[in-house]
């Protein structure tokens, strides 16, 4: 589905992304891990256009969308969510919400129909299945931190992807909140097929519900494999997680 | 509670179409005026307050209509319903246009170079005597026989002005509103959900300077003249005061703050010169104890008592 073939990035002569390689399939949940500073954010900012790639292919369902705006590339089937909380802040939840599907449908130029009564089932369904249904007339701005976060990914869910990409879903949330978190992702990617594509710092996390693992170090994909060799690798033990003999 | 307002609204309508049976003329023309001035307020609300667009120079657009609107009248024999036709349409073009290069800049510099653009307008439109009258502006201008009169004015400012605020209403709670919304709150967060950011971005542009065009032609009708004052950038300040003095993020806000300064000019203005002395003091007053503006400030205090129903409400 995902094909991406040396993609590279630099910022005044940084290489923030130098060589990253990665396949991702239908139905697969796959997690990029690595070091803070390992390239993980711009790669996905270069998946779905907010940044233009220097050089590499970068394929989605056949098609070279490298150097995409990030408009386009949404249309075409990808969507995300942001590390750092990026939702409408002086909107209500289910604006926010409604805002994702009108895009979707196609209907943002539509200037005097009515926009209360559209999209109103679709959208509560979004919101039932991330739990966020009785803040719907919540303004976003005013949410806790942890439903940012899981509003940030019903904004996502609202443009029907066909690939999710989630930026550190789980950053700054409580223990309970990461459980609510982790226990929508496996919904989304087992029972309806979501191919899901994410970075994340909570390596139990990331060990238990990913397919496939890819690692990053200084900007090089350096490892592509299931989770137990991955677990099991030299490279990442002393890289990553602090040495050790776990296997 | 719906139909109590349903008939609330319909009660004001009938009193404002009334007023001139029992209105002084000039009290009639200073309605006109803040109607004319709310229209133009409004108009630039619409991409300011819901697109999160920084259009400094807004009078501009406003110029534009009046001034196409005069000339049509006066150098061409083509009716007059024509002229207030081609006002809005030519507002809307100027609008396209300079949105068109100003609109890959962003916020800031997006007002920067829209102020220099507006303002090469605004010296064509002050220079060019044979053709604009420049500084002098066009006096006697021949506006249709039925609009000459100060209440036939008023009614016809009034009924334009009604259908041009629920034209855009309709516009803000439309689904290309709510995503106007988004932009503003969010332009990055917009795109990654598949929105063209910059093509929605220009079609709030030449809507808003349509409106802006029509208010200029209505402004035509009740002074029979028109000067290049109408776009000087000092005037694209006063508006964009009345939009934050009201209430920027609400609808309704632009014209309370337009009403508030036409009045306090019109007043203030018959004991002294220095008007904007009283305007400055008050503007400082505004930004220290009501930021959101007069009714900002009323929305939030209902929706720190009930926070469920006063939210999302424009």
């Amino acid at each position: 589905m995902l094909q991406i073939e040396h993609l590279r990035k630099c910022f005044d002569g940084f290489a923030a992304v130098r060589d990253a390689s990665l396949q991702v399939a239908p139905g697969e949940m796959v997690a990029v891990i690595g070091p803070n500073g390992a390239g993980k954010t711009t790669l996905f900012n270069l998946i779905t256009g907010q940044l233009t790639p220097d050089s590499g292919r970068l394929f989605f369902k056949g098609e070279n969308i490298a150097g995409l705006p990030a408009h386009r590339i949404c249309r075409k089937g990808i969507s995300r969510s942001f590390q750092v909380v990026n939702i409408f802040a002086r909107m209500t939840v289910f604006e926010n919400v409604q805002a994702a599907r009108l895009s979707r449908l196609g209907k943002t130029r539509q200037l005097f129909a009515a926009a209360c009564s559209m999209a109103v089932p679709q959208t509560m369904e979004i919101l039932e299945s991330v739990g966020l249904a009785d803040k719907r007339d919540r303004i976003g701005g005013s949410l806790s931190h942890g439903d940012q976060k899981v509003l940030e990914m019903a904004i996502a869910l609202g443009v029907d992807p066909d690939l999710l990409i989630l930026d550190e879903p789980t950053a700054g949330m409580s223990p309970e909140e990461t459980a609510v978190v982790l226990e929508l992702m496996k919904r989304l990617n087992r029972e309806m097929g979501l191919t899901i594509l994410f970075c994340e710092h909570d390596m139990e996390l990331v060990f238990s519900i990913s397919q496939r693992i890819m690692v990053m170090q200084q900007g090089r994909s350096i490892l592509e494999d299931t989770p137990p060799r991955v677990r099991c690798d030299a490279r990442v033990q002393a890289a990553y997680l602090g040495g050790g003999d776990v296997c | 509670m719906r139909f109590k307002s349903a008939g609330f609204a319909f009660a004001a309508l009938a009193v404002l179409f009334l007023l001139p049976a029992v209105l002084p003329r000039y009290y009639l023309y200073l309605l006109s005026l803040v109607l004319v001035t709310g229209l133009l307020a409004t108009s630039l609300n619409l991409v300011l307050g819901f697109g999160g667009i920084y259009q400094f120079h807004h009078a501009v657009f406003y110029g534009a209509g009046a001034y196409v609107f005069a000339l049509m009248l006066m150098k061409t024999g083509l009716p007059a319903w024509l002229a207030y036709v081609s006002a809005p349409a030519a507002a809307a073009l100027l609008s396209l246009l300079m949105g068109l290069i100003c609109i890959r800049l962003s916020k800031l510099y997006f007002g920067m170079l829209q102020i220099s653009l507006g303002s090469l307008v605004w010296v064509v439109v002050y220079r060019w005597y044979g053709f604009t009258g420049g500084d002098d502006g066009l006096q006697g201008i021949p506006v249709p026989g039925a609009l000459s009169s100060t209440s036939g004015a008023y009614i016809f400012v009034l009924a334009v002005c009604l259908l041009c605020l629920a034209l855009m209403y309709r516009i803000v709670n439309s689904p290309f509103g709510r995503i106007f919304q988004s932009i503003r709150d969010n332009p990055e967060r917009s795109a990654a959900i598949g929105v063209d950011v910059r093509q929605h971005q220009l079609i709030g542009l030449v809507l808003a300077g349509a409106f802006a065009g029509v208010a200029g032609a209505l402004f035509v009708t009740v002074e029979g003249s028109a000067f290049p004052e109408m776009l000087f950038w000092t005037l694209s300040l006063e508006i964009l005061v009345m939009c934050l003095l009201g209430g920027w993020l609400t609808f309704w806000g632009p014209m309370l703050g337009a009403a508030i300064i036409v009045v306090l000019r019109t007043w203030v203005g018959i004991y002294t010169d220095y008007w904007t002395l009283i305007l400055g003091v008050i503007l400082m007053l505004l930004i220290y104890f009501l930021p959101d503006g007069v009714l900002g400030r009323a929305r939030k205090k209902k929706t720190i008592e009930n926070p469920v129903a006063g939210a999302g409400k424009v």
